[in-house]
């Protein structure tokens, strides 16, 4: 016999029931799209009421498409490894090694005076010799996540630390710059005013949303996320799908490197060291669960553009960055304290139903 | 596994007391300098600052957390004291009270928001890290301070000799706060209540919880005890760089996870020893020291740490999966 379905909401028609739909998503705690959507509206009206003549203009929107896409890669890399339960904490290890490798081959092995087909070649060929490089960092650190059971956290520490002591003994501490100018462009160039780098971040965005929501490797990942015993033993080859997390991971951060190198012009050790923890503020920020299994790209894509319209409206106001970082801060944990408030407030004691 | 084998690879102290005693062995046949007294002690003392603070990480990886924001409770609570003691004349006794007040509050907000948002630490010290070097940095504007008074950057020798070879032995002001440190932590943690409740909640904060203990007072003292231990490792590293900057340890936290981890701590919560960190360090320390000895590059340091975190990690899994292999065959 069917249990009495207790009563969740009237379901009424058209508009009335769309809003009673939002209003109950809210209630049982989702922090969804909505809600970020509304803290980066409010703050682009807060931004342009402030600073009216500089804020709200094109070359503001351009500045920020032109930042945005090598946090929105790294952050790209952080959360499919968060979305399964684990983490990586080697992304900005493994982004500037390969960016050494790429930047060696073409600074120091690549004649200066390469043209043409030569060029595109030897282009070809470091961008290779760093995908190559990713893919097996990638893959060793899914095999050791994978076969020894160790938590990510610890392995990708060990291979951050590595890569980092890899990378600084290699270059001695020093950066390599000076690269083909066809490279720069990717970094400089624009198409109908929007910077390449910003359209390969949004395809790649797409790419990794799609990887998630329509594919069975996706669905796998959120499943290991939510339960790893679990989805072992509903006969999915778990070890398979984490060694496909890191590799995927990796790869994300190969295409950081080439971004990151045509915008600095550089490749080092230690660039954009402090990338790491804003990447998994990000990742959470975008509604990522830490525990894994929940997480959409579209929320964390939104969350970029907090933390990116937070930056840039601080800079044009003449605010220092550090409090353009402190309010990061303050902004995950208000959306953790209004998560946290919602599912006390739905989880409360009620004695009556208040009627609607 | 024969049995030797199981007790050396299953814990992952006695792993690493044995590659210490390896490390140690071979170090002294290649370097005759190594196992001197001025060695070791100038060891002990540079690694001072890594050891109190892996000391405190150690208690909050026990209880089951991760606290990345205390290397910036560490610059704070510095930049407090040596701002109190040079520029207002505050006594130093004082001053350092203060700092170290503030050291325990940074570390009890982490605990707070842990506790009331049920996020997990990482996630509430990744924001508050960012929250307390970003404050930091802008009310102090990264200026840095120089004119420490004398006690404080020449260091108080509490003992000095010379050793037959001319070399000066000094037991400094860190190497006494180290010690203190470790004992008070290994007292703490083995023969409190508080510290026995720590390892109960890491272990399983079900069952804790059910059986009375308060969740809240166990984070509190996990996160404020790391929160004074960062302040006065901060007091330290003032003292042995003769200044205090606000950007000193700035990305140092990773580093101090990754020694605590060495020493056996897990992530899981509830297992771990002030012993294991004491060798975590020393291991560290030794292979850094060795690689300078014998002339090798100090750039090639990282690529060692790495190695040896990824080989202590691999032989604590490879350690685990035996037994569980062994509990699943004898059961089943």
């Amino acid at each position: 016999m069917a249990e009495p379905t207790p009563e969740v909401h009237v379901p009424l028609r058209g508009l009335m029931g769309e809003l009673d739909k939002f209003l109950a998503t809210l209630r049982q705690g989702g922090f969804g799209i909505g809600g970020l959507l509304l803290i980066l509206i409010a703050l682009v009206a807060v931004f342009s009421l402030f600073e009216p003549t500089t804020f709200p203009r094109a070359t503001t929107l351009q500045a920020m498409m032109f930042q945005l896409p090598e946090l929105g890669l790294l952050s790209l890399a952080m959360a499919i490894p968060l979305i399964s339960g684990g983490i990586n904490l080697a992304i900005i290890a493994t982004a500037n090694a390969a960016g050494l490798l790429m930047a060696y081959i073409l600074t120091a092995l690549m004649p200066p005076e390469t043209q043409g087909g030569a060029l595109v070649l030897w282009m070809m060929g470091a961008f290779a010799a760093g995908l190559l490089l990713c893919l097996a960092i990638g893959a060793v650190t899914g095999l050791m996540v994978a076969v020894l059971g160790v938590h990510p956290i610890l392995v990708t520490l060990g291979t951050m630390t590595l890569l980092h002591g890899c990378s600084i003994y290699f270059t001695r501490g020093r950066t390599l710059s000076g690269f083909p100018d066809a490279l720069i462009q990717i970094s400089n160039d624009t198409v109908l005013g929007v910077p390449i780098s910003f359209f390969v971040f949004v395809v790649v965005a797409a790419l990794v949303h799609l990887l998630l929501t329509r594919t069975a490797l996706g669905v796998r990942i959120h499943m290991i996320g939510s339960n790893l015993e679990a989805t072992r033993f509903s006969g999915v080859d778990t070890r398979r799908v984490l060694v496909s997390v890191y590799v995927l991971s990796s790869l994300l951060c190969f295409l950081a490197a080439i971004v990151m190198m045509a915008r600095f012009n550089s490749a080092g050790a230690d660039i954009a060291g402090s990338y790491l923890l804003i990447t998994i503020l990000a990742a959470i920020l975008g509604g990522i669960d830490p525990y894994g299994g929940f997480g959409r790209i579209s929320g964390l894509f939104v969350a970029l553009w907090i933390l990116q319209t937070i930056a840039s409206g601080f800079n044009l106001m003449n605010l220092s960055p550090h409090l353009a970082l402190a309010s990061w801060g303050f902004i995950l944990l208000l959306v953790m304290g209004v998560k946290r408030f919602r599912i006390s407030w739905n989880a409360r004691p009620r004695t009556e139903r208040p009627k609607a | 596994m024969p049995k030797t084998l199981r007790f050396v690879f299953g814990r992952t102290e006695a792993a690493l007391g044995a590659a210490i005693v390896i490390t140690a062995i071979v170090l002294s046949l290649s370097s005759p300098y190594f196992l001197t007294v001025a060695n070791l002690v100038d060891l002990v003392e540079a690694y001072s600052v890594t050891t109190i603070l892996a000391a405190g990480v150690f208690v909050v990886l026990v209880s089951g957390g991760i606290d990345i924001s205390f290397t910036a409770t560490a610059s704070a609570a510095q930049y407090l004291a040596a701002y109190l003691i040079v520029s207002r004349g505050v006594p130093a006794v004082s001053a350092l009270a203060l700092a170290a007040l503030l050291g325990i509050a940074l570390g009890s907000i982490n605990a707070l928001l842990t506790y009331h948002l049920r996020v997990v630490s990482i996630i509430v010290t990744i924001a508050t890290s960012s929250i307390y070097y970003a404050l930091l940095i802008y009310f102090t504007d990264a200026q840095e301070i120089y004119n420490l008074p004398d006690w404080w950057s020449n260091g108080v020798s509490f003992f000095r000799t010379e050793t037959a070879a001319g070399d000066i032995v000094r037991i400094t002001l860190p190497i006494v706060v180290m010690i203190a440190v470790l004992a008070l932590t290994h007292q703490l943690m083995n023969r409190s209540r508080i510290g026995r409740q720590v390892y109960a909640f890491g272990g399983n904060p079900e069952a804790a919880s059910r059986v009375g203990i308060n969740i809240l007072k166990v984070q509190l003292f996990a996160y404020g005890y790391l929160g004074l231990l960062a302040a006065i490792a901060g007091f330290i590293q003032a003292g042995r760089v003769h200044q205090a900057v606000p950007t000193a340890m700035n990305g140092q936290e990773l580093n101090v996870l990754a020694v605590a981890i060495l020493g056996g701590a897990s992530l899981v919560g509830g297992i771990g020893s002030t012993g294991g960190v004491i060798l975590g360090v020393l291991f560290l320390a030794m292979l850094q020291n060795g690689l300078n000895l014998l002339g090798v590059s100090s750039y090639f340091f990282g690529v060692v740490t790495g190695l040896a975190i990824l080989a202590s990690i691999t032989m604590t899994g490879l350690a685990e999966k035996y037994a569980r292999r062994r509990r699943v065959t004898r059961t089943g």
